[in-house]
């Protein structure tokens, strides 16, 4: 008994440093050398490519709505006030990331859907499924081409650019699902804003 | 067509490493490895265990439960110190008590589940020396039993099993570390965050935005969680996290390394008790469930939401309510079952929004007890239980004393058997009716109707099989859930590890009978078929009456909602 208890204790304390410190502390150091940009977030410019904002202007394509419509901070406002471009802020879950967690039967769900709909109708735009419906992360910072190419009156409108060019303004910023098969082809919207600050 | 592709590389990479990952892993509990002998060997030395020497099954339990308890208690007293230690950058507060000790027990058990989000309660001190040392120690844990359980059956006439704290440092030092510490690599490099710097505030001058991210040492945590069958996420979210899980390529890989252990034990399993064949019939069991569940899951998800549906949106992409863009809806349907037939519980979607089916999918992938493929360890002694049970109801049938690989199977070992395989549906269903009768448990979901009934089943099933996985929408961070969480997750792990253990010295001690013309095949499509037969009735009978108050009634209320 009192062997178990003290090789237990013996154990616990080699398992701590080693795989408590020393092993995340050499994979951060090698992440470091190998790997610095991917490592510290993904930076750029403008912030990070892997963790959505919230964007607002129609001169802009948007986003998937987890901080719009009724998941923003304050929806009553006109336009919705946002939620912060927070990502302690999601879904309007205030804290850290966040998913809605609404069934597939859910009032709450539906009624929310349903301004979201009008939402984007209010924008001039057609929503397709995945800008009536909010991420897992709830900082999703992809979309869909789809989601993209349904924008494009909204932005055209706002921005005076001619459809075909943002078309395939649209089509240069895909990134193909990986080696083909692997997910499904996105655009990430940080980049595809940049570029089509850059056009304007 | 793209999930068709990542289905096939998924085969062909989970069929190699079968042979040849499950050959090396029995030859590490063989002995037969050494190349980080300058390691392991200054570890028995300060232990003061000699490798050579071996234990009962009693001593061997012993010490697993106590280092269990020491372990629990270590974890414990950081998180409710962790304000006060270094390694905090984002200067979190120590952790309550009743959270403190749900988190101590889930991580010490290898499931898992989390009552707090990762990036607003835990310092980076609490993420590795606590979380991710359980992330390595845990399926080391359950392996060992595993091992323990195959020595039982290769073995004659034999007092002992194996030596407990030989078995675990082997696991951990020759197959853990160095696969995780690759897979880190491969984890960061597609654009996983591995740094101690604390936040990041970045300013977007194009819209005016400025944000305050949190970052964190994720890449390395990542990769023992998934390979370990863990499930701990760094972040609240989990493997939704772009910062956990930022491609379609890294979304494959984790459900790769989570299957590749306990898919790969049933090889170790045939090559240590000498018949190939054994260990790829109970593959086969394994494989047929897996594959009929991930087949209606995703095609379950690939149908769209019915609450899009009624507010005018033609669906054509799926249910994509909680998911990625990434990963699209059938990627997420398989990983979700994955995470749920393996005891991880990783989730790179919100599986509270996944549809009625889909969410009965992952459900029971946990009821049928984990067994296809299970955790790492955990799934191959689960389904070595099953397998009695099958043998026993064999040999009734054709009126012979039962036997496996040439042991028979007898009173003894089908009450252990039977204890094993019956504690957890007896937990996880009391537990949910206590929860469902008091006000402190009715408070949890989010959910109204049948939904809300779900996300309580599938919090206490969750944890009462070590999953770790649950329906967001179950507010369990209150001291009802974490006490009680903790107990469903402390008896869901040791009262069927410690019947396992005493079925292996039991089945130990016993000569082998020479098989006869009379013998009842264990390596053929019947005996498949009678595994599968007990895995799916066992499960479907327990829990069939609770299902259908579920995930069931929300599939017929069409139209209807709540």
């Amino acid at each position: 008994m009192l062997a178990h208890v003290r090789r237990s204790v013996i154990l616990a304390v080699i398992v701590l440093v080693f795989f408590g410190f020393v092993y995340p502390l050499v994979g951060t150091g090698v992440a470091q050398l190998l790997f610095k940009h991917q490592a510290n977030g993904s930076i750029t410019a403008n912030g990070s490519t892997l963790i959505g904002q919230n964007w607002t202007s129609p001169k802009f394509f948007h986003g998937r709505p987890d901080d719009a419509g009724p998941y923003a901070a304050n929806p009553k406002a006109t336009p919705p006030a946002s939620g912060g471009d927070n990502p302690l802020v999601a879904n309007g879950v205030s804290g850290e990331s966040s998913a809605t967690s609404l069934g597939p039967r859910s009032k709450v769900l539906l009624a929310n859907t349903r301004q979201l709909v009008a939402y984007w109708h209010r924008l001039g735009v057609n929503p397709t499924p995945d800008l009536v419906t909010t991420s897992g992360s709830g900082l999703d910072p992809d979309i869909a081409p789809q989601d993209a190419y349904v924008q494009i009156p909204m932005v055209s409108q706002a921005t005076g650019i001619a459809p075909p060019r943002l078309r395939s303004l649209i089509a240069s910023q895909v990134h193909p699902a990986q080696l083909g098969f692997l997910g499904s082809d996105y655009v990430v919207v940080l980049q595809l804003n940049e570029a089509l600050a850059r056009l304007r | 067509m793209g999930f068709f592709w990542t289905i096939v590389v998924l085969v062909i990479a989970l069929g190699i490493s079968w042979r040849y990952l499950g050959s090396y892993m029995a030859a590490v509990f063989e002995g037969r490895v050494h190349f980080l002998a300058w390691a392991e060997r200054p570890v028995y030395k300060a232990l003061g265990t000699d490798p050579e020497q071996e234990q009962t099954w009693k001593r061997y339990a012993g010490s697993l439960v106590i280092f269990s308890a020491v372990s629990i208690l270590i974890t414990y007293v950081i998180l409710r110190v962790q304000g006060h230690l270094f390694l905090n950058p984002q200067h979190q507060v120590s952790v309550g008590p009743a959270l403190s000790w749900n988190t101590a027990a889930s991580f010490v058990t290898n499931t898992n589940w989390q009552n707090y989000g990762g990036e607003s309660t835990m310092s980076y001190f609490s993420q590795m020396g606590a979380l991710t040392v359980q992330q390595f120690v845990s399926p080391a844990v359950g392996i060992a039993v595993a091992i323990a359980l195959v020595r039982g059956f290769s073995r004659r006439k034999s007092a002992t099993i194996g030596n407990f704290w030989v078995d675990i440092t082997r696991c951990m030092l020759y197959i853990l570390l160095p696969a995780a510490f690759l897979a880190g690599i491969i984890f960061v490099g597609q654009g996983a965050v591995q740094t101690l710097a604390g936040t990041v505030t970045v300013h977007d001058s194009l819209n005016g935005v400025t944000q305050t991210i949190p970052r964190g040492p994720v890449g390395f945590m990542e990769a023992i969680k998934q390979l370990g069958t863990n499930g701990g996420g760094f972040m609240n979210v989990n493997s939704a996290h772009p910062f956990e899980n930022p491609t379609g390529f890294t979304n494959w890989l984790s459900i790769f390394l989570l299957l590749v252990i306990p898919f790969a034990l049933t090889y170790t399993f045939g090559k240590m008790v000498g018949s190939i064949r054994h260990g790829a019939a109970l593959l086969a069991a394994m494989v047929i469930i897996f594959g009929v569940w991930v087949g209606f899951s995703s095609y379950a998800e690939h149908q769209g939401n019915p609450a899009v549906a009624v507010a005018g949106i033609h669906q054509t992409t799926g249910n994509t309510e909680g998911k990625e863009v990434r990963f699209g809806d059938t990627s997420s349907a398989l990983f979700g079952v994955s995470s749920t037939n393996t005891s991880t519980g990783s989730a790179d979607a919100s599986y509270d929004s996944f549809t009625p089916i889909g969410g009965f999918g992952l459900l029971t992938g946990m009821m049928l007890g984990e067994v296809t493929p299970g955790g790492t360890g955990s799934g191959l002694y689960t389904i070595l239980i099953y397998a009695v049970i099958a043998v026993f109801i064999g040999g009734l049938m054709i009126g012979r004393t039962p036997e496996y690989l040439g042991k028979k199977i007898q009173a003894k070992e089908v009450k252990l058997a039977g204890l094993g395989a019956l504690v957890m549906p007896m937990i996880v269903l009391i537990l949910t009716a206590i929860a469902v009768s008091i006000h402190a448990g009715r408070a949890g979901p989010l959910n109204a109707g049948p939904h809300g009934f779900t996300e309580i089943l599938y919090g206490l099933t969750s944890q009462g099989n070590n999953n770790g996985s649950a329906f967001g929408g179950l507010t369990g961070n209150t001291t009802f859930y974490n006490v009680v969480g903790g107990i469903d997750m402390l008896i869901g792990r040791f009262a069927i590890m410690i019947p396992a253990l005493a079925l292996a010295g039991s089945l130990a001690a016993k000569g082998v009978v020479p098989e006869s013309l009379g013998t009842f095949r264990t390596d053929n499509g019947m005996f498949v078929g009678l595994v599968i037969g007990v895995i799916i009735i066992i499960g479907g009978l327990t829990f069939f009456p609770a299902i259908s108050l579920g995930p069931i009634v929300e599939q017929l209320s069409h139209g209807k909602f709540f």
